[in-house]
């Protein structure tokens, strides 16, 4: 299954990426080649089995309601560039 | 409503589940917390912190299910929806895509005496995004700030099929929807804090077509009212645009509450992809049928089902067993009051009436007011005997709604005794006969209107203490004499 450049742009744009004329299409490339990869898995007949959602055999791993106090507000906003009034300071976003 | 034309509205409905803690990790979730101070590496999106679910979410989820008449998922997982925006430090909401824990459910409403059922397509579990606060006005402000302790608190989105026809049955879903939640006590369900949150898919067609119209999402709804005012507005202008020829666009709109009014936010065109993929911090659920069975054994009276009891057992009217089942409280108040004075009918009045009136006044809930159900019924006696009038009866209300103080002792504070003492308005209604003498010819001569006029002295007289129905009673005898 070959990918088109501008799928390529369009997973680019949705990562926030920006590519190079040149990176789009080493990525064009790649990702094909990947693709077709994966594609061999279409030989196989899977009618018969379950889509597995997750690698482990586990399930239901759950806790109890219990309040537990997270770490003081400094220690949060530590890695914050910009911090006013206990908030993170972000660009307007509208 | 133009008569060619058909409403269609679903409803999409956020309900904040009253959980101690967060969804995935052990932060709390209480309500108006100092900014940040409910956050940890899972809610603030640290590399390598993993969510673990929290079980009552998950029992929540399923006590709303089966309120809502809907199948509960064997097997259901969790899954990453992506996106980017700064109330979302994953950069992505763990949600459930393809396998909601319910589906399949209905509930039923009742617009005007018309009955309707109500699918509800699914309901899934999701955690919130945090809070983002403009500095300034919408248009003119430069920069945002981020509180993150909502982020992570439990959510359940209830999803209808597109099946109410006008902005009161989508009005009456909400509200349906809200006291099925707190009676199973799922969510406080409260609008003004968004543990209620809704947006309309709404679109018209024409009467008869069984074709969907092009649809519109409307976001900002925060009251029943402005649902309601929102898809009026949206429909007519949906319709106008038809009729003018235009062509509707998909998009998302926002309600203006000050101009009500709805207006474009953005296109689907630019169309969010989420590529949602399963989310392998977190293994799937398995959920047990012994659990379900388990909760269903737990669920209390549901809104329906005390509807029909106060229907069945007290004859009272749908309109008034909708109204008091509109939540818990009002229904135990109700239930309560009933037990110490068996007309239903007066006290439902009552609620309905001066109570629900105050509380509105004073932006209250039946537990912020001090009038107790015993106080109440004793009230309800007083008027029974005569002691007091109906009129004496508001003020007494009043007064035991802020005070809490009982009725008998607010009569006599306030020297309120209604007056049915035989001898004592005999000796008023001489003295008001022989007052007026040309009211009272008046009256011989056929006029209605003077008879009015001489109860309205009597009853000046006596500071409007004196027992009515004695007043008409001793007056008519008298004036007979005359």
């Amino acid at each position: 299954m070959a990918i088109s450049v501008k799928q390529v742009e369009q997973v680019a744009y949705l990562a926030r990426l920006e590519l190079t004329e040149q990176e789009k299409q080493i990525f064009t490339q790649q990702l094909t080649a990947i693709l077709e990869y994966a594609d061999k898995l279409n030989e196989l007949d899977t009618e018969q089995v379950e889509p597995l959602h997750h690698i482990l055999p586990i399930y239901n791993v759950m806790r109890e309601d219990v309040v537990q106090p997270g770490p003081p507000r400094e220690e949060t906003l530590s890695n914050a560039p910009l911090v006013e009034d206990g908030q993170f300071k972000v660009p307007r976003i509208i | 409503m133009d008569r060619e034309y058909e409403i269609v509205v679903g409803l999409e409905v956020h309900v904040e589940l009253k959980t101690a803690t967060k969804i995935f990790c052990s932060c709390s979730t209480a309500f108006g917390a100092e900014p940040n101070t409910q956050v940890c590496p899972v809610c603030s999106g640290f590399p390598g912190a993993l969510p673990v679910l929290n079980r009552q979410a998950v029992e929540y989820a399923i006590r709303t299910g089966l309120a809502l008449n809907c199948e509960i998922a064997e097997v259901c997982k969790f899954d990453r929806k992506n996106y980017f925006y700064p109330d979302l430090p994953n950069a992505y909401q763990i949600s459930q895509y393809d396998q909601p824990i319910c589906k399949n459910g209905y509930l039923d409403i009742n617009v005007d005496g018309k009955h309707s059922r109500i699918g509800i397509i699914r309901a899934h579990l999701e955690e919130d995004a945090g809070k983002l606060v403009h500095q300034g006005s919408i248009t003119t402000t430069t920069y945002s700030l981020v509180n993150l302790n909502r982020c992570g608190v439990p959510l359940l989105e209830i999803v209808s099929q597109p099946d109410m026809r006008s902005g009161a049955e989508a009005r009456a879903y909400l509200e349906k929807l809200r006291s099925i939640c707190l009676f199973a006590g799922v969510s406080d369900c409260k609008m003004e804090e968004g543990s209620l949150r809704c947006d309309a898919n709404v679109s018209v067609r024409p009467k008869g077509s069984s074709k969907l119209g092009t649809r519109v999402e409307i976001k900002n709804l925060n009251s029943f009212r402005s649902l309601e005012r929102a898809i009026e507005y949206e429909a007519r202008r949906q319709i106008e645009a038809l009729e003018d020829g235009e062509e509707l666009v998909q998009e998302t709109r926002t309600w203006d509450e000050e101009k009500q009014v709805t207006r474009s936010m953005r296109s689907k065109e630019e169309a969010h992809d989420y590529r949602y993929f399963p989310d392998p911090d977190l293994p799937p659920l398995r959920i047990d049928r012994e659990w379900v069975e388990r909760v269903r054994a737990s669920m209390p009276e549901m809104p329906d089902q005390a509807q029909q009891r106060l229907i069945n057992t007290y004859g009272l009217s749908d309109y008034d067993a909708n109204w008091l089942t509109s939540t818990p409280q009002t229904l135990e108040f109700f239930d309560e009051t009933v037990k110490h004075y068996p007309d239903a009918k007066a006290v439902s009045n009552w609620m309905m009436g001066d109570f629900s009136r105050l509380l509105n006044q004073n932006n209250m809930e039946i537990a912020d007011s001090k009038v107790t159900p015993q106080y109440l019924a004793e009230m309800l006696r007083l008027i029974e005997k005569g002691t007091i009038s109906g009129k004496m009866a508001k003020t007494i209300f009043e007064e035991m709604f802020f005070t809490g103080k009982s009725p008998e002792e607010i009569i006599k504070e306030k020297g309120m005794q209604q007056i049915s003492d035989q001898e004592t308005l005999q000796k008023i209604i001489d003295e008001v006969v022989a007052g007026n003498p040309k009211v009272v010819e008046d009256y011989k001569n056929g006029k209605e209107k003077a008879f009015g006029f001489l109860v309205g002295q009597v009853m000046k007289a006596t500071r409007g203490q004196a027992n009515p129905a004695l007043v008409n009673e001793i007056l008519k005898e008298r004036l007979m004499r005359e």
